[in-house]
Parts: C-alpha cells; sequence; structure tokens
C-alpha cells in the first residue's frame, strides 16, 4: 500500500565500479598504490612458478611406472610413491600381514573420528578406548588366532609414527597437568622436584634425550638386560612432551583469579575437587590453542626417532631414496611425506579451533 | 576413572614390551635364543638394506645370514637390528647385538678399547676418487686445484685433505651434508672431483644421467677394511663367526657353489670332504654341526656369489672384485685351510 508502484520506475544496478567482481579486485587488490605493486609483484612471481610446477608435476609426470622409464622424462616421477608404498607406510611387517597394520591404524582412527564429538564423552566411549587400544596391540603384535608375532622392532613406517605420536600425546598430558600442579604446590619437596625435572628436560633439546635413551641408557642396565628400542624412544618422547605440556598448562594456572579459589574455598572443596571441578576446567580451556601448538609439534618430532635408526615413516622414506634406483626422486618422495603430515597436523589443529568454539563460555 | 584405566592398559602394553633378552655371553645362550641378533646398517645399497617389500638385502646380511646357517643351520634365523654410525659400538658392548655386520672399519683402537674383537674382512674398502671422463684426468696426482665435493666432518674430508697437502696440491672442498645431494651437485658439474669411498662412488655413479661418462681414478687414499665384530669374551662364538666368513671364501677356493654343493659332497678331494662335513671333525671343533659349511653354501652361497649378488658388475653398483678377490686372483681374500 504504501509502497510506490510506479511501473516508469527504473532500477539502476549500482555502478560497476562499486559492485561485482571488478570492484572486488579494485577494492581489494588495487586499493593504493603499493597494494597494487604487491599485487602484480605476486602475480607475476605465480606465473614464473605455478607453470612450470604444474608442467613438472602433473603434463610431463609418470605415476606408476619402473624407475627406468623414469630416466627419460623431463618431470616428475611419482612412480617412487606407488613402487614403494608397501615399505614406505608399512616397513618391516611381514609379506602376507599387511592387513593387520593397516586395521589397526583404520581402528585408531575410527576411534578418534568417533570421539570427536563431545556428546558421544559417554561411559561407553571411555570403555572402548582401552578395548580398542588392546585390539590394535594385538593386530600388531599377534600371537593369536592363528596370527604370527610380530616382534616391536618390525613395527615401522606409519603405524611407528602414528604410536609414537599418539601414545606420546595422551600420556604426556596428563603427566604434564600433573606436573603443573606440582609446580604450584605448596609442598617444598614436590613442587623441587616439578621445578627441577620440567627445567632439566626444557634445557635440553629432544634429540639429546633420544641419545641418551638409546645409547647411553643401554650401559647402565645390568648384563643381559636389554629394553625395547621402540619403548626408550617413547619414553623420552612423553617425558620430553610432558615437560612442555607442564609450562603451559602453568600458564593457564596462573590465568585464574584468586577468586575462584576462594569461591572453591568457601563452598568446603578440598584440593582435588577444586582442581577437577574449578580450576582446571577454566585453565585448561584457556590453554587449548598452545596445547595443540605443542601437541603439533610433538607430533612432527616422532620423525626425530631418525637418528636412533628406528623406522618411523621419514626413514622408510629415506632408506628408499638410498635405493639405487629411486635415488634422484627425493623431492617426489618428501613432497608426498610433507603432505601426509600436513594432512594429519590441519586435522588437529582445525579440531582444536572447534573444540575451542564450543567450549567458549566467556562473554 | 577413565584416565586410570587408560593408563593401566598403557603399562600393561608397555610391560609387553621390554624384553630380557641374553646377552651372547656364549654359544649356549645364543643357541637357547634360537635366532642371532645382527646390527646392520639398514641404509647402504648392496651392504645392508631392506629392499621394497621390507626384506634385508645386502653383503653384510649375508654375512649375518651365514653364520645363522652355520649355527642353527637355517640362515632365516636372524633378527636384524638396524644402527647409526654412533649406536654401532654400544649396541654391541650391552649385549643388544650379538654380532656387528655394519660395514665397520677394522682399527686398532676399536679392537682395544672398544673391547671388540673383528673377524675375517668380508670387504676391502678404500677412499677414491671420481671424476668426469672429459676431465682428462688419469691419476689422483693430477688434481692440483681441483674442486673437491665431499661429506663434511668425515675421516673422508680429512683424507682428502691429508692427500692433497702431501703432494703439494691445492683442493677447494665443496662440502655437502647428505650423500645424495652431494652426487646430484657434483653430477651438476659444480665440482671436479667426487670423493668417497670408492664402493659409494659406485653406488653414486649408478644414479649418474649417463653413468659411462664417470671414471673412478685408480688411487686409494685410504684403508677401510671392513669386517663384522663381536665382543671381547666370548671365544668359541668368535671362532664361529670368523670361519663363517672364511668358510664363504674357502668355498669359492675350491670352487664349490650354492648350485653344485650337492654334487660335491661326492667328491673324492679330501679338502673337499673335510670342508663340507663328509670327512667329520671340523663341526666338532667348533661346537657345531658337522654340515655347518655345507649349510652356509648351499642358503647363502659362496663369497663370490654373495658378492656377484650384491654389489658385483651386474647389480646397480656394479663393483669390479679388485681388492676382494681370491688370492689366486691377485686379491686379498684368503682362507686358512679347514683342517
Amino acid at each position: 500500500m504504501n509502497q510506490p508502484n510506479n511501473p516508469t520506475r527504473e532500477y539502476l544496478a549500482a555502478p560497476i565500479s562499486k559492485v561485482g567482481p571488478l570492484a572486488w579486485v579494485k577494492k581489494n587488490l588495487f586499493n593504493t598504490w603499493y597494494n597494487s605493486l604487491l599485487t602484480i609483484l605476486t602475480l607475476g612471481a605465480l606465473a614464473y612458478i605455478v607453470p612450470p610446477f604444474f608442467k613438472w608435476a602433473f603434463i610431463e609426470s609418470l605415476w606408476n611406472s619402473s624407475s627406468d622409464a623414469c630416466r627419460d622424462i623431463e618431470g616428475a616421477c611419482w612412480s617412487i610413491v606407488p613402487q614403494n608404498i608397501k615399505f614406505i607406510i608399512l616397513g618391516f611387517f611381514p609379506e602376507g600381514q599387511e592387513w593387520r597394520p593397516i586395521l589397526a591404524m583404520i581402528l585408531l582412527l575410527a576411534l578418534v573420528i568417533y570421539s570427536k564429538e563431545r556428546s558421544r564423552w559417554t561411559k561407553l566411549l571411555a570403555w572402548m578406548w582401552p578395548i580398542g587400544l588392546i585390539i590394535m596391540g594385538t593386530l600388531m603384535y599377534g600371537g593369536v588366532f592363528g596370527m604370527p608375532v610380530v616382534e616391536t622392532d618390525q613395527w615401522s613406517g606409519l603405524p611407528l609414527t602414528m604410536m609414537l605420536s599418539f601414545f606420546g600425546m595422551v600420556m604426556a598430558y596428563p603427566l604434564g597437568v600433573l606436573l603443573a600442579l606440582g609446580r604450584q604446590s605448596k609442598m617444598p619437596a614436590i613442587k623441587t622436584l616439578s621445578v627441577v625435572y620440567i627445567e632439566m628436560i626444557r634445557g635440553v633439546p629432544l634429540i639429546s634425550l633420544l641419545f641418551m635413551s638409546s645409547i647411553m641408557f643401554p650401559l647402565f642396565l645390568p648384563d643381559g638386560m636389554t629394553i625395547n628400542k621402540v619403548l626408550r624412544a617413547q619414553v623420552a618422547i612423553i617425558m620430553f612432551t610432558a615437560a612442555y605440556i607442564a609450562e603451559v598448562v602453568r600458564g593457564g594456572l596462573q590465568a585464574m583469579q584468586r577468586g575462584q579459589y576462594e569461591a572453591a574455598d568457601s563452598l568446603g572443596l578440598n584440593y582435588p575437587q577444586t582442581m577437577r571441578l574449578i580450576i582446571l576446567p577454566q585453565a585448561l580451556k584457556i590453554v587449548i590453542p598452545p596445547t595443540v601448538g605443542i601437541l603439533l609439534s610433538a607430533f612432527k618430532d616422532t620423525s626425530l626417532v631418525v637418528i636412533i635408526a628406528l623406522y618411523d615413516v621419514l626413514k622408510t622414506t629415506k632408506v628408499t631414496l638410498q635405493n639405487p634406483h629411486w635415488t634422484g626422486y627425493s623431492t617426489e618422495a618428501y613432497l608426498f611425506l610433507a603432505l601426509l603430515y600436513f594432512i594429519c597436523c590441519y586435522a588437529m589443529s582445525s579440531y582444536s579451533r572447534r573444540l575451542e568454539k564450543e567450549l567458549h563460555t566467556g562473554h | 576413572m577413565k584416565l586410570v584405566k587408560v593408563i593401566a592398559v598403557a603399562i600393561c602394553m608397555t610391560m609387553l614390551m621390554v624384553g630380557f633378552a641374553n646377552a651372547g655371553k656364549d654359544l649356549d645362550s645364543v643357541k637357547k635364543k634360537g635366532y642371532i641378533q645382527a646390527g646392520v646398517n639398514g641404509g647402504v645399497f648392496g651392504f645392508g638394506m631392506p629392499d621394497e617389500k621390507g626384506v634385508w638385502k645386502g653383503l653384510d646380511v649375508d654375512t649375518a645370514r651365514a653364520i645363522a646357517a652355520a649355527i642353527f643351520g637355517d640362515a632365516d634365523k636372524v633378527k636384524y637390528i638396524p644402527l647409526t654410525a654412533q649406536q654401532r659400538f654400544t649396541a654391541l658392548q650391552s649385549g643388544e647385538i650379538d654380532v656387528l655386520t655394519r660395514n665397520a672399519t677394522r682399527t686398532l683402537s676399536r679392537e682395544t678399547q672398544l673391547g671388540l674383537n673383528f673377524v675375517q674382512v668380508n670387504y676391502y674398502d678404500g677412499q677414491g676418487f671420481m671424476v668426469p671422463k672429459n676431465l682428462g684426468v688419469k691419476s689422483a696426482k693430477e688434481l692440483d686445484g681441483a674442486t673437491v665435493c665431499v661429506l663434511p666432518g668425515t675421516t673422508t674430508e680429512q683424507n682428502a685433505a691429508d692427500f692433497f697437502r702431501t703432494n703439494n696440491m691445492k683442493m677447494n672442498p665443496v662440502v655437502i651434508e647428505s650423500t645424495s645431494e652431494l652426487a646430484k651437485t657434483f653430477f651438476a658439474g659444480r665440482c671436479d672431483v667426487l670423493t668417497s669411498d670408492a664402493s659409494q662412488l659406485a653406488a653414486s655413479r649408478s644414479i649418474a644421467p649417463k653413468p659411462s661418462d664417470y671414471i673412478i681414478l685408480p688411487e686409494r687414499i685410504s684403508k677401510e677394511p671392513l669386517a663384522p665384530a663381536v665382543r671381547h669374551g666370548d671365544d668359541q662364538f668368535f671362532d664361529i663367526v670368523n670361519f663363517s666368513v672364511l668358510a664363504m671364501i674357502n668355498a669359492e677356493e675350491l670352487g664349490i657353489t650354492s648350485k653344485n654343493v650337492d654334487e660335491m659332497l661326492k667328491s673324492k678331494n679330501p679338502k673337499i670332504q673335510r670342508f663340507l662335513g663328509v670327512i667329520e671333525g671340523n663341526g666338532k671343533a667348533l661346537g657345531l654341526d658337522e654340515k655347518w659349511a655345507y649349510n652356509i653354501v648351499k642358503q647363502v652361497g659362496n663369497y663370490g656369489e654373495v658378492f656377484e649378488r650384491n654389489v658385483g658388475v651386474n647389480t646397480k653398483l656394479g663393483l669390479e672384485r679388485g681388492l676382494n678377490a681370491l688370492w689366486t686372483e691377485g686379491g686379498l681374500m684368503y682362507s686358512p685351510p679347514f683342517k
């Protein structure tokens, strides 16, 4: 009724300089002279890099051929990955048993994906994890149901990387929280121990811990006793990650206001209750971003076990590159590995962002 | 509660992984274990490296297999433990491995201070130089002023510097950290000479765009006798390891191969009869089955076969026998009589 209904009225589109792709380009890419310059430089650099890369990676490349065929081409020899995939991913796992580590990895992934939703964090899930881990361990080790035993020194490739990082994170996290609480403790013995531990571990690089565990530690053991190499490296990784987590969590604890503690006291809560119900839920939430940062670097640090001759997925790739048939194709193999690591790390960090959002209760 | 359970399970799992391995103080404990633990390189093609399927291959690996064949009559009773250069001697000292077959150079200080016993050498190596053919150089003495590609921080670098200095020549080193990058740099023409152990040079040459464009100069500027090693204090095991290597050499001397070993059992030659256990005695002396040498030759082969299979002219490495030929053919491989 109130609307003017004039048939002669023309609705003009907004001027082309204000909307549409052209306007977007002008507004975002060419709004000042230096942005224009940057845009042109970037475009130039891309034009310089992308077509040759594309040609190398996709047009003149081979995807599944023998290494001899690769000698005659200019482009990428991606064949190195499919031709060696069994060794790169599974390492020494005996032939004919490959389904076992693959199934174990799928199981782990399934459990992780299932646990993503917070609504599923129930008692059932608390049971599913230990059972799942036992099944995975059985699959890997064998010895029952007609599966031949596969010793831990034959666990290699991606399953080893996943195992080292998964247990590295899962065991280091609670240990780190305990250490952080210990450092805040009023009991001098516990406090000193925690401080000494944290500072000592943080004072040395992971490589030196791994060297200690693999070269010096065996000499201290009584004659005839050896401890599994994988386990030694695993313990070193857990110890290392825990110290860093402890410091991050301490940051969260220090961010809590005194009022929170006093409120808990006035409610008559004892120390464990205070921590479990009031302090930790808030403190840990604050430190999600730095914690994820530490977990991500712990995941990537597992590749350092290369230097103690454990065959994680990086080492199996390097060994493949030592084979004279494939030596020239390091770029392709490392790009594949980079992609593998990127997928894992990206999944972790995007999950942490979501968790942060869900847990956000601030104003 | 959930956390407690998870931790409990994890602890149980780790307990599974802790093993008490018996240090092979004598042959009996190795026998009780049912396999030998051999420390291997894990990253040198032709000597000790897993193939595409994860199966161990190489000259050192075959040496370990020969020892297993001698002790257990089954060359597959070996557990391979890949070791880095830093780890290898500790692993032997601490009992993590029984025998080290990881291209280790036999030296005086290693025999004494490190408490190792090296057995018969299974590969004589030495540092050499590789140059492009079109450089027109025939001897390392003509390399004055050359740019030399070399790995940093190794004895290789030092050996090369010493060689140039003692011959009053000038050397411009180009130092690059990784072996494969080093080779790539050399083939791209950034340096005139690549120096490394001769077996490594051969491996590098095999990945050149045109391998025939490069030659390895005849001079060897260092001695690298690569030999398996065991711990001190276990003489019987030492003997067994030593004679397992020697048995492969002796088999080649006697003309016994994995193919004709069964016919050779009928040979009238007393040397062959003693060697293969037809005339008994050697096995008993070593504390082994009389068939021990037969098993080595049958399952692993003689030294020549092992050499040709892993590093010989028909492999990617394409190494000549050279110093590793039998003494009868101008090499250094010589076995004492088996009697």
